[in-house]
């Protein structure tokens, strides 16, 4: 018999949360949402889990994790980094700002730094158009970055 | 807004809450406290005013004074000069780019002047979170006129008869829609609102549910009054945090105030909100997509017919509307048909919000009466290209639409003629291009935007955008060839006719519309291997100018692939065919005779 | 029901409301080409994601062009099936496919009965003009089933299948767009996941993502090693099957023939699974009589009894229901029967050592290659069936032997273990295990002769049926249920206390074995697994002896070596135990 294995106080909360939707399959993105909260990202154990809570296949679940580019299965770096990727951002250097961030920590998007301080991401427009190019460290949000101006931000969080 | 002398407004939208707008009302605040000023003056945070380019933007009301750029330190001087002295900032005003004066009151500024807010005409005015401001605003007027004296089959008459369309982009007559939905046979019906914006470079429906939620709420109930249905769903991105817990205090607060719940307004009607979340996929933009992310699937669509009016979720009656569809509900019902339909042109009704951005002077949200032109909203409206560029294109509908051009420049904005210019409504993205974009890399860039949010369901979308994508990659690569031009132009057009849904129809849009108005572009791309506005790295050529060439051999000796020739003295020539554009040359060479071209 | 006229390529036609154009036009000798579509109508399993696009046709009037296969007929619709519009779409529909489509053809397992490769053919493909990547993934080889996905095209048959059909949800959907592609839980492999193997995303795949694992080169290895003795026994649906292969129509009958080439391609002794299958009636008919009777006794024991020869239904139960794997019959199945004979009995009997008898099974069936691997089913490691092959592979065997089947002979099997009944043949088709016991135990438990042994009522297609069999006034109700998900109810039935069957049949497979993951392919056409039902009754009405008990091998075989059934040698060799399979949580 395979095993799956939690803390047992995450497992715990995570039972709350499908019991917190009324353990309703219909639910699954509301409790992906919540689970992904808790444990920073949806390792294949939450998956697991939440399947049987839901009474859904656990392919099912991983079918629509690997669905949704709002879940994702791998740990984020203490400082998420994203870069938004809108149009208007795009025509106002984004690309440049995503290829320097890359330079500068050393791996690509989507991807965590082997210190675990970084990841890079992008996103589809923040809605600060105004600011673009814009780039989010964890909540906070950086207004009209430059190439030149990547090592400074990350330097804040160094 | 009650008993203040005062009230000084802080924009509370994303771009200005980005630039520190909560310290700034946080300032605003204590230095009002410090100056006694507590029950005379009121600071409130409101939805976005639109003009994100300039902002945090703050506005002090009843003078209508509107400041721009507002740091967090100026606080003080706001209320130690203005509150209290009564004197303008000079400072912190608008000043016009061109004639550089300074502009005290909105009214004046070009920004607003075209403008015309029926869908956003609270964003901005209001405390979002304190539903009595929007009360006071004739809100929920339009509701309980709605129960209380009219039938449904009337409140649907007036909504047809505005000849309001889909504001998400299909331009589906709303009335038309709410009818269908009504004559479905079904104990359960679903109001659904559809809050997934997810066009890259768009941000009109965040901004509403941010600055105005007691406007979406209250068209949901009336929708649900018209077609049947006591249960309304708000389908909203996961990545709209601000939006999501405004939505959740209105609805809190309308539920408190029985504008939500059993026998509303006395009428026997019932009527709640939940709410459900996106989870990053740009296709649950189109509703049978949507619907089925509702059910916790994935966000697949499935053909059409059934539309979800006759089956939708859970295989129920349901109507799906757009935000900022619905904010034009109560205004239409409280100020009649007759009011609405005489704005805009013949069969576009009313006004569009859009987002105006990219390299404009007035980057921000806008709102114009239908039938507007481009130009008007670039050049009056946006003020222009930013830096003095040349003007090259304007991008309406996002990865769904099209580039459109100087020649397009006095097209009236409505759904008919956007389709006819080769772009379409969209959400209302407007992305306004200067000569430095390169037409090839932006059809790129939305082909990749949509190779990456394709749902991989049907073989067009899932494979023929990603073959879009490589052609386009090729030329921007330099390697493109004349057949790939018709091969594009081919495979666009069985796209276009053989997609499932929506997203994949409407895919090639991008790159039919750049064929069609640049196609001097892509032949330069392919047979001249040249990108004119810089932007396609490997078709730079780095070519030797003779008359600053000494013949110093530095380039020739520093060039890790001995494309340089030349002897000493004499002027030196890079192969082209070997060159692989390092830089190292022009790095090299203290003349300035290399020249990137 | 309203009637509507339109006009498809020129004919005026008239069909009901709610046709879709598909079929309107097949009506009319139209043949709109499909890929992702499936319709096995008897069997009232439909796949209609109008995902492949490759039916689209021109409705005048339309925008774009409509899915043949999702989109309704309406009134005076005008319909253009192959206009050139029609043909430039559908051709590079096609051609978009091939663009990420492995070109390996010739060495393909499903070269020549690939439906991609088929299409590609009759749409006249000779040129790709738009290549590019391909989209890549791991290969997973499991007990039984191979994905090589990169030949997937996303036509989600296997996942409808596997999810609506089975409902063991061990295939999803995964990733999107140009990665989109089915898959296991994280795309680990189908040995992680609660997949039983029974193979039905094999039968109804498309293309060669989805074949099973071959073991003919092994069958050919032991035949050719002359130490070793090496028989075959041949499961009943695979009679009714395996003229296909040879350009038969479906449900031509084809024993004879088949046990002359098992002969041609030299194994030693050609037996029959159906042998094996009245020694299951022996013991799983004596444990339902034993628990029946200990019932009417007021004895508390698990009831309903549920059959157990299907290996995909056991994995099933082992995954799906862990907790209640004290109420199927710990019979083995008849393959598994006939190993444990096989490797003791008959070996005694030639005198050669079990090491050097090699028992090959011929299975409708893939689920059945996990369950010979079984460790439960092996001595000192040695498996009681060493290889089993499925209906296709015996094909490709005899193919390649150079066997021209069609001049076959008839020929018989051999015996002892080849004799068998009408009623060790039904087990082929669903309802037919019911059947053969009803057949032994009423005439056990009442001591009275059966008239009739033909038990119509426990016939047919439908997925769960039910009959109350007159056992000399004591009243026996009995379940049948075919297809997983059928199961799932009738088991969530008996979880819930809601079951008032004494005994239930299971059968994984849609129509039972005669529509089993190792059968030649149906394509869609479900009339062939019809026809092969309607084969394995008549075999049965042939058959001389059509009661297991009267089986006078089976009767020796108690007399000289088991004793009697349910007998502790009986237990040790033909009964088994089952297992949790389902994942256990553990805290830190």
């Amino acid at each position: 018999m395979a095993t799956i294995t939690l803390p047992a106080s995450k497992l715990d909360q995570l039972k709350d949360v499908c019991k917190s939707f009324n353990n309703d399959k219909k639910e699954l993105i509301n409790v992906l949402h919540k689970a992904q909260g808790i444990f920073g990202y949806l390792p294949a154990e939450v998956q697991e889990i939440i399947a049987r809570e839901l009474n859904i296949s656990v392919a099912h679940v991983y079918g629509v994790v690997s669905f949704y580019s709002f879940f994702t299965m791998l740990p984020k770096g203490e400082h998420p980094i994203s870069i938004c990727l809108g149009t208007a951002c795009y025509v106002r250097g984004a690309e440049k700002v995503i290829d320097e961030f890359k330079k500068h920590l050393q791996i690509k998007v989507g991807e965590t730094t082997a210190d675990g301080k970084f990841s890079l991401s992008c996103l589809r427009c923040v809605g600060a158009c105004g600011l673009a190019p814009v780039v989010l460290v964890g909540e906070k949000v950086y207004g009209r970055v430059a190439p030149d101006g990547v090592k400074k931000i990350l330097e804040e969080y160094t | 807004m009650g008993k203040y002398n005062m009230h000084v407004l802080v924009c509370g939208g994303t771009g200005c809450h980005a630039s520190e707008s909560e310290t700034l009302l946080q300032n605003l605040k204590t230095e009002v406290l410090e100056h006694g000023l507590e029950n005379e003056v009121q600071v409130i945070v409101t939805g976005c005013f639109g003009f994100c380019e300039k902002g945090p933007i703050v506005k002090i009301m009843p003078d209508n004074t509107f400041y721009t750029e507002v740091t967090p330190d100026d606080a003080r001087v706001i209320v130690e000069e203005h509150l209290i002295k009564g004197r303008k900032v000079n400072r912190l005003l608008y000043t016009h780019p061109e004639t550089k004066e300074t502009v005290a009151d909105s009214k004046h500024m070009d920004f607003y002047k075209k403008q015309l807010r029926i869908a956003l005409r609270n964003c901005g005015f209001i405390d979002p979170e304190n539903i009595e401001e929007y009360i006071a605003r004739d809100g929920y007027e339009a509701l309980a006129r709605s129960l209380n004296e009219l039938t449904p089959e009337q409140v649907i008459e007036i909504i047809k008869k505005s000849g309001l369309r889909g504001r998400g982009g299909g331009g589906f007559p709303t009335g038309l829609k709410w009818e269908i939905t009504r004559k479905s046979v079904s104990d359960i019906k679903y109001v659904v609102c559809n809050a997934d914006e997810g066009d890259p470079g768009a941000f009109m429906d965040r901004s509403i549910l941010e600055g105005d939620p007691h406007s979406v709420i209250e068209a949901m109930a009336i929708c649900g009054y018209c077609i049947g249905s006591s249960i309304g769903l708000v389908y909203i991105r996961a990545e709209y945090p601000l939006a999501i817990e405004r939505l959740k205090t209105a609805i809190a607060q309308a539920r408190d105030y029985g504008l939500l719940g059993e026998d509303i307004f006395g009428s026997g009607f019932n009527f709640d909100i939940e709410l459900r979340y996106g989870a990053g996929a740009f296709v649950c933009g189109e509703e049978t997509a949507l619907i089925h992310s509702m059910e916790g699937l994935r966000g697949e669509p499935t053909v059409k017919p059934p539309f979800p009016s006759v089956s939708g979720y859970f295989g129920q009656p349901t109507n799906v509307n757009n935000v900022e569809t619905l904010a034009n509900v109560p205004p239409i019902i409280n100020q009649g048909p007759e009011w609405f339909s005489t704005i805009g042109n013949e069969k576009s009704k009313g006004t569009k919000v859009f987002a105006l951005a990219g390299k404009i002077n007035n980057v921000g949200l806008i709102e114009v009466p239908m039938g507007t032109t481009l130009r008007e909203v670039i050049y009056e409206i946006g003020e222009g290209i930013k830096d003095g560029k040349k003007f090259k294109a304007v991008q309406t509908g996002g990865p769904s639409g099209g580039c459109l051009t100087e020649k397009h420049l006095d097209t009236p904005i409505d759904y008919e003629n956007l389709i006819a210019s080769g772009s379409m409504m969209g959400s209302g993205g407007m992305i306004v291009m200067d000569e430095d974009d390169c037409m090839v890399s932006v059809a790129k860039f939305y082909l990749e935007f949509t190779v990456e949010e394709s749902c991989g369901k049907c073989t067009p979308c899932r494979v023929g955008n990603k073959r879009l994508h490589e052609i386009l990659d090729k030329i921007t690569q330099g390697n493109g060839t004349r057949e790939d031009l018709d091969r594009l132009r081919n495979l666009s057009h069985v796209i276009k006719d053989t997609a499932l849904c929506g997203l994949g129809q409407t895919s090639p849009n991008p790159v039919l519309s750049t064929l069609d108005n640049f196609w001097d572009e892509f032949v330069e791309h392919v047979v001249d291997k040249k990108c004119r506005s810089g932007q396609c790295k490997a078709l730079l050529q780095y070519v030797i100018v003779p008359e600053n060439c000494v013949g110093c051999t530095a380039c020739a000796r520093n060039c890790p692939v001995n494309a340089i020739s030349g002897e000493r003295k004499e002027i030196h020539l890079i192969d082209q065919s070997i060159c692989i554009k390092c830089g190292v040359c022009m790095e090299k060479c203290k003349f300035n005779a290399v020249l990137v071209k | 029901m309203e009637t509507i006229k339109l006009k498809i390529d020129g004919k005026d036609v008239t069909t009901t409301k709610g046709t879709t154009i598909l079929k309107a036009a097949k009506e009319f000798g139209i043949q709109i080409p499909t890929l992702c579509y499936l319709h096995l109508e008897d069997l009232n399993i439909e796949n209609k994601p109008a995902g492949c696009r490759v039916c689209v046709v021109e409705v005048e009037g339309r925008r774009n062009l409509a899915p043949a296969c999702a989109t309704e007929c309406t009134d005076g619709m005008v319909i253009n099936t192959h206009n050139i519009r029609v043909l430039n779409a559908r051709k590079t529909v096609l051609e978009l496919i091939l663009s990420d489509h492995p070109t390996d053809c010739l060495v393909c397992a499903k070269n020549g009965i690939c439906e991609l490769q088929t299409m590609a053919q009759e749409m006249g493909i000779r040129e790709l003009h738009y290549q590019g990547e391909q989209s890549h993934y791991r290969e997973d080889t499991s007990p039984a089933i191979i994905r090589d996905v990169d030949k997937c095209i996303m036509c989600r048959r296997c996942e409808m299948m596997c999810n609506e059909v089975q409902t063991v949800g061990a295939l999803s959907a995964v990733n999107r767009g140009f990665m989109s592609v089915v898959a296991p839980a994280f795309e680990m492999n189908l040995d992680h996941s609660v997949c039983t193997y029974c193979g039905q995303c094999v039968a109804v795949c498309p293309t060669g993502a989805l074949t099973e694992v071959d073991h003919t080169n092994n069958v050919i290895r032991a035949l050719a090693d002359p130490t070793k003795t090496v028989i075959v026994q041949t499961a009943p649906a695979v009679r009714a099957a395996l003229g296909e292969e040879f350009g038969l129509p479906a449900g031509t009958l084809v024993t004879g023939k088949l046990t002359a080439a098992l002969r041609r391609l030299g194994f030693n002794y050609v037996f029959d699974t159906d042998f094996a299958a009245d020694l299951t009636i022996m013991e799983e008919g004596t444990e339902l009589l034993n628990r029946l009777n200990r019932h009417l006794k007021g004895e508390k024991v698990a009831l309903p009894i549920l059959t157990s020869c299907c290996p995909a239904w056991v994995n099933f139960f082992e995954h799906q229901f862990p907790d209640m794997r004290d109420i199927p019959s710990t019979a083995r199945s008849p393959q598994q029967m006939f190993g444990a004979i096989a490797k003791t009995y008959f070996a005694d009997k030639i005198q050669v050592k079990r090491e050097n008898l090699v028992v090959v099974s011929v299975m409708p069936c893939l689920a059945k290659k996990y369950e010979c691997q079984r460790e439960e089913f092996a001595t000192d490691g040695n498996p009681d069936v060493d290889f089993s092959i499925s209906t296709r592979e015996l094909a490709h065997l005899i193919k390649q032997s150079n066997i021209d089947f069609m001049s076959l002979p008839d020929e018989d099997f051999d015996n002892p273990l080849g004799e068998s009944t009408g009623a060790g043949v039904i087990f082929g088709t669903t309802g037919g295990v019911i059947e053969a016991a009803v057949r032994t135990a009423y005439e056990v438990q009442t001591g009275k002769k059966l008239e009739n042994v033909d038990f119509k009522e426990l016939r047919g297609m439908e997925y769960i049926r039910e009959a109350t069999i007159d056992f000399d006034g004591l009243p026996i109700r009995i379940g049948i249920a075919h297809g997983l998900g059928n199961a799932r109810e009738l088991l969530q039935d008996i979880k819930d206390g809601k079951s008032h069957f004494h005994a239930i049949e299971i059968m994984a497979c849609p129509g039972g074995c005669i529509g089993g993951g190792g059968q030649p392919l149906h394509h869609g056409d479900s009339s062939i697994i019809k026809a092969r039902q309607k084969a394995i009754y008549e075999e049965d009405r042939n058959k001389a002896i059509r009661k297991s008990h009267e089986n006078p091998y089976i009767i020796e075989l108690y007399e000289k070596f088991l004793g009697k059934p349910m007998s502790d040698k009986a237990h040790h060799l033909l009964h088994t135990h089952y297992f949790d399979k389902s994942k256990e949580i553990t805290v830190e």
